[in-house]
């Protein structure tokens, strides 16, 4: 599963799979999302940057429905994110999200995590869960974990179940909401080597991180967002060697 | 023996001289400093004076025979001397599934098998226990141990357990109460600890169940579930218990139809159960509210639907942290029962009530509370026993 290497079919002629058109969310008063609009190719990999307090993550979030949007459209894989519970658990289905704090189950072991929703949502017999989950584990390096609980494990561990346990729905999109910032820096390299090999693997992947290295070397295109909109957008070289808005220019800045 | 356990060559070595065996220990804890050594004398001369009251009554003074001569009675109530089998095989039927329990466990329930063994010993050992009723108690702790040896040589040894204790509730009811099956033995017949530990069974099983759904139902989104749930939780806690029984007692008539009758005992577990349940299902909304907000997400982001997210995510997550606080709720409930003494049932404090006012016994208050203490205690002592190493084996707030 998900072997295959990225197909050399150049990205704009593959379909759109993610269609955002003028998206507008307001907590309260707050307007934090401000016709935002963004489409997403199949096999694309977007890096969304960003100060804090941008957007970002709910952004990512509108996506697989977490946060509802007051305004807008949002399609993925064709289906239109309704109010409709049908549709959103059809969209839940295929976009698996990472989370910043891994949010793995403390009371069930690494397999259970894994091998959960396969059961239960996809409707797939233990045997076949449970092998699918040992053979992610595998590709995410920690097959020998498989009947620890999370609590036994390191943070880079933990998050990589976490990538392993999104991915055992296999889902055709995935969300990266800043999986490595709660990790000790000696672990993030190994998170990262994981989203990689993803990203070879042709998975559709709208990452949000401060890892400038990560976003310069595996991102399609970056997305920037300032204050609930996205301000620019481009190819890495594009947007770190050259970027056109200074809003861009000061965050770059302050980061690189 | 050395030769299987070979003993580490650290752990020969000889402790620092304080720690030395009872000495040290003593010298250590309790006579390290003038001060220490002060209170360690006042506070042993009081309680030397105070157990030495205590056991000189227990021993001496008191009359331990109105409780030798009522000792049925307290147990059983009035329930007929010719039906009491039909007690007995229901204990028996609790005591294999325990047995049964403690093969697949081990643990906790082993050590309260051992306990409970040891508790009808002693009784079948009493001088004024008829040979009947101690045929009965050898056959229960035989019944205890076999469960015990047994069940692990039996296939589906979990399945069966499981599905035995809850069988077990409609086979004893059947018996105790014969229905059409058996002679009916009616519920005013039922007393003593036996009507005490059927409203606390009664209301524990039941109000469990109904005290999750109505914390569920308090953080429901459609508002007639939520609003019911508020006002059910909110009204039944203003409310003492006693109130509630008494209400239980009035008012459950008059949701019936002409002719059907509810005897006093059932309308008493319906009123301690919809009591019980309120207190259950905050404290089970104590635990909802301590789940972190990321596990109802990543639920969700799996495509977890709400109720898979709820039974597979969040109440085993919830439970599991209020455990120590549901128990305590039991303990509560089943101390509280002795209210239904009031309404007029003949629990175990009723019959204590009744023996202490026959004129046979006058004076003999001391010797029949002492030993209605002693049961509530041996009980609840139990309850809060097992709820600890529950809390224990299951790792509450360790493995996270
Ligand atoms: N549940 C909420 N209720 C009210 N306001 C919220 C909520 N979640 C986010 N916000 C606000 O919305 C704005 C955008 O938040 P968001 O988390 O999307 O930012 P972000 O770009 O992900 O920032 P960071 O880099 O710090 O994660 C912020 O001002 C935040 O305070
Ligand atoms: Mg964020």
């Amino acid at each position: 599963m998900l072997q295959e290497v990225k197909e050399e079919m150049p990205l704009q002629e593959k379909k759109d799979i993610i269609i955002c058109n003028n998206i507008n969310k307001w907590f309260g008063k707050l307007h934090v999302l401000k016709n935002v609009s963004l489409t997403v190719k199949q096999g694309e990999v977007v890096v969304i940057l960003g100060p804090s307090g941008s957007g970002k993550s709910t952004f990512i979030r509108t996506i697989n429905g977490l946060e509802e949007i007051q305004k807008g459209e949002i399609y993925v894989d064709g289906i239109n994110l309704s109010h409709d519970v049908a549709d959103v658990e059809a969209i839940r289905k295929e976009t698996g999200m990472v989370f910043q704090s891994f949010n793995l189950f403390p009371h069930m072991t690494i397999l259970k995590n894994i091998t959960l929703a396969p059961m239960w949502v996809r409707k797939w017999p233990k045997a076949k869960a449970e092998e699918i989950a040992l053979n992610l584990l595998e590709r995410v390096g920690i097959h020998d974990q498989a009947h620890k609980y999370p609590g036994q494990l390191s943070g880079g561990q933990q998050q990589r179940v976490a990538i392993a346990r999104a991915l055992a729905m296999q889902p055709k999109i995935m969300l990266f909401d800043e999986p490595t910032s709660a990790l000790d820096p000696e672990m993030i390299k190994e998170v990262l080597d994981v989203m990689k090999e993803l990203a070879k693997s042709g998975m559709t992947m709208l990452v949000v991180t401060h890892e400038m290295g990560f976003a310069r070397e595996v991102a399609d295109r970056i997305v920037f967002f300032d204050n609930g909109e996205i301000i620019e957008t481009g190819t890495p070289t594009e947007l770190f060697d050259n970027p056109k808005h200074e809003r861009t220019k000061l965050f770059l800045s302050q980061i690189l | 023996m050395q030769t299987e356990n070979k003993i580490n060559p650290q752990m020969e070595m000889a402790p620092p001289a304080a720690n030395i065996g009872v000495r040290g220990w003593l010298k250590e804890n309790l006579f390290s400093s003038w001060i220490n050594t002060l209170v360690t004398i006042i506070f042993a001369t009081i309680i030397y004076f105070i157990v030495k009251g205590i056991l000189t009554w227990i021993i001496y003074s008191a009359d331990w025979q109105v409780v030798s001569s009522n000792f049925r009675l307290f147990f059983v109530g009035q329930y007929p001397l010719e039906q009491l089998w039909r007690i007995w095989l229901s204990l028996t039927i609790v005591t294999l599934l325990f047995g049964f329990t403690a093969g697949i466990w081990k643990g906790t329930v082993w050590k309260l098998t051992i306990f409970l063994s040891i508790v009808f010993l002693l009784i079948t050992l009493l001088p004024f226990i008829p040979l009947s009723a101690k045929l009965w108690l050898v056959i229960n702790i035989i019944s205890l141990y076999l469960g015990y040896f047994f069940i692990n040589k039996l296939p589906k040894n979990k399945v069966i357990t499981v599905v035995g204790w809850f069988l077990s509730f409609p086979i004893i009811l059947i018996l105790i109460n014969g229905f059409n099956l058996l002679a009916p033995v009616s519920t005013n017949l039922w007393g003593g600890l036996l009507l005490t530990i059927l409203i606390a069974v009664v209301a524990i099983v039941v109000s469990f169940p109904l005290g999750v759904l109505l914390a569920l139902g308090r953080i429901s989104k459609l508002p007639v579930i939520r609003w019911f749930s508020i006002a059910y939780i909110e009204l039944i806690r203003g409310i003492p218990l006693i109130t509630v029984l008494f209400m239980a007692q009035l008012m459950v008539p008059l949701f019936l139809s002409e002719g059907i009758e509810i005897n006093n005992v059932i309308r008493v577990m319906i009123g301690a159960t919809m009591f019980s349940a309120a207190y259950v299902a905050e404290n089970v909304r104590g635990g909802l509210q301590s789940i972190n907000r990321g596990q109802f997400e990543a639920a969700k982001a799996l495509g977890l639907n709400s109720v898979y997210t709820m039974a597979f995510i969040i109440l085993p997550q919830a439970l599991r942290a209020v455990i120590p606080a549901i128990v305590g709720q039991f303990i509560a409930m089943f101390k509280d029962t002795s209210l239904v003494a009031i309404v007029g049932l003949i629990d175990l404090l009723g019959i204590a009530k009744t023996i202490v006012a026959n004129p046979d016994f006058l004076g003999k208050q001391m010797e029949v509370f002492l030993f209605i203490a002693l049961i509530y205690w041996i009980f609840s002592y139990s309850m809060s026993f097992a709820s600890r190493k529950l809390e224990e084996s299951l790792g509450v707030g360790e493995r996270y």
